[in-house]
């Protein structure tokens, strides 16, 4: 209880210094409002996995590795590969982070992630058909947060797309005898580029990329994925307070400027270096 | 299988038009608060228990109450049986509703305790997790629970290039965007957006104007159905000359 006390009083100082500093158009970290953290990014670290990447906002860490399998396809679309998100906020990455099965927050963090990928079509299911309502590839794209240090959702989508763009897929054989799996790899074949950027509101600011200390305090976030073509492809509110219609326009259209400037500095350089 | 067909929708509707709704509160014997809302096909009954004493105590706030919210889908509720087991999206929904609803009530006013929000869906055609605030925040009226304002909420989206509102079970599948908002409409204040599909920002903008345009429609018959229930509770207390 004590410990409580103490950490929601240390919470209200923390909100006012966030407060105060925001009032002069600054961040505590030093950062313009719409600014984002450094990014960095490496891709293929894990050679196990058919595809990885692992992706740095500040000192917020995810890993995603992408497994590729063959399985059964869903009765409903037996003609197609199946994709699944899943998320992990393993407990090495945070103290408040507790072993079990996912939480909510895990949970939300997945499916969001899952959305932009599949409302921007990333990767054509269909492609990944070995035989109809039996065999597909089944794309396993699991996301592993090492480090929380806020801002998991960008960081995530952001190494699942760099997961995805740099993975192989097996080839398979198909006879009468059923699937073999050969030698050959050939790459994933990627169509649409979703770029995910979240914004937290903390009084009346709105900043970019928000930290840990900054999530601690927000009144609440709003995370806005947009594809190659300038499409909204996935929204997502969160946290406990609310957004005029105002605020929500003025996050869409930093979301815009935020998702061109990723994708120049981060998703066109993979494969360059 | 074309969803608009000259300005009609698959269920006869116009392109900004709400499904019938109908909305009763205070169906439930039992809980302190509760509403029963059918939208189109959907049928949803929402039930509050609380403000009461949290347990485990550990998880009690000194500042505020707890929300807790569950929103569940019966089996039976969809085409296909569904496991009676929570979802990993009845989870992510039983959140982002709690999140919807957590700006309108004042929480400040039980710190220690929890209100516990529980919303069954016994029949799903889409719309569920809006159609779910809409009951929610009429059973938590009911149950006396002082509110800023109640929280309306109703999706709006992309079905063959139109920009519709309340989009139905085989529109949400077969269209191209689905973005379910909660709004409070006398304060002006959004408490859920989510989207999925694809729209430009064109689109997006007039979407989104059109949901809070179908959340003030509904609001209207969120207060009347509390209206509704306050008279009859007024007829059986006996209260004359008011």
């Amino acid at each position: 209880m004590i410990s409580t006390r103490r950490h929601q009083v240390m919470a209200k100082i923390k909100k006012n210094r966030i407060l105060n500093t925001l009032s002069k158009g600054k961040r505590l970290d030093g950062r313009d409002l719409d600014e984002y953290r450094e990014i960095k990014f490496k891709v293929d670290v894990i050679e196990r996995a058919e595809g990885s990447a692992e992706v740095l906002i500040g000192a917020t860490r995810v890993l995603t590795g992408v497994k590729i399998e063959v399985g059964k396809p869903y009765p409903d679309v037996p003609d197609k590969g199946v994709l699944i998100v899943n998320a992990e906020l393993v407990p090495l990455a945070s103290p408040t982070f507790e072993p079990g099965p996912p939480d909510e927050n895990a949970i939300e963090l997945a499916r969001v992630v899952d959305r932009a990928l599949r409302s921007a079509e990333v990767v054509d299911l269909g492609k990944l058909c070995l035989i109809p309502g039996e065999k597909v590839l089944l794309l396993y794209v699991d996301v592993y947060v090492l480090n929380h240090a806020g801002n998991l959702i960008d960081a995530s989508a952001l190494s699942a797309l760099l997961a995805l763009m740099t993975a192989k897929v097996p080839v398979y054989e198909v006879s009468e005898a059923g699937v073999e799996k050969t030698e050959e790899y050939k790459p994933l074949e990627i169509l649409n580029k979703p770029i995910t950027v979240t914004m937290a509101k903390i009084g009346n600011a709105i900043v970019v990329d928000p930290s840990l200390d900054e999530e601690e305090v927000m009144d609440a976030r709003l995370t806005i994925s947009v594809d190659s073509q300038g499409r909204i492809c996935a929204v997502q509110k969160g946290g406990s307070g609310y957004f005029t219609p105002e605020e929500v326009e003025k996050c869409v259209d930093v979301a815009f400027q935020k998702v061109e400037e990723i994708r120049s500095k981060v998703v066109e350089k993979v494969g360059e270096a | 299988m074309p969803l608009v067909v000259e300005g009609k929708r698959v269920d006869g509707r116009g392109l900004e038009e709400l499904r019938p709704i109908k909305i009763e509160s205070g169906i439930l014997e039992n809980a302190d608060g509760s509403a029963y809302v059918e939208q189109g096909r959907t049928k949803i009954l929402a039930a509050v228990y609380g403000p009461k004493e949290l347990h485990p105590r550990h998880l009690a706030d000194p500042q505020k109450a707890l929300l807790r919210c569950r929103y569940h889908m019966a089996p039976f509720s969809t085409e296909e049986r569904r496991s009676p087991a929570p979802s990993r999206r009845d989870i992510e929904l039983s959140k982002v509703i709690r999140n919807a609803l957590e700006p309108a009530i004042f929480l400040e006013e039980y710190p220690r305790s929890t209100i516990d929000l529980f919303i069954e869906v016994l029949q799903s055609d889409g719309g569920t997790r809006c159609t779910g605030i809409v009951a929610a925040s009429v059973a938590l009226a009911d149950a006396g629970i002082p509110m800023r304002d109640l929280v309306s909420a109703c999706a709006a989206g992309k079905v063959d290039g139109f920009i519709v509102l309340d989009l139905c079970y085989v529109e949400d599948q077969e269209g191209e965007a689905d973005m379910p908002v909660a709004y409070m409409p006398k304060l002006g204040q959004i408490t859920l957006l989510q989207m999925d599909g694809l729209m430009t920002r064109e689109e997006f903008d007039r979407a989104l104007n059109l949901a809070i345009k179908g959340c003030e429609q509904i609001y209207e018959v969120q207060r009347e159905a509390l209206k509704k229930r306050y008279e009859a509770i007024e007829r059986l207390v006996g209260g004359e000359g008011t």
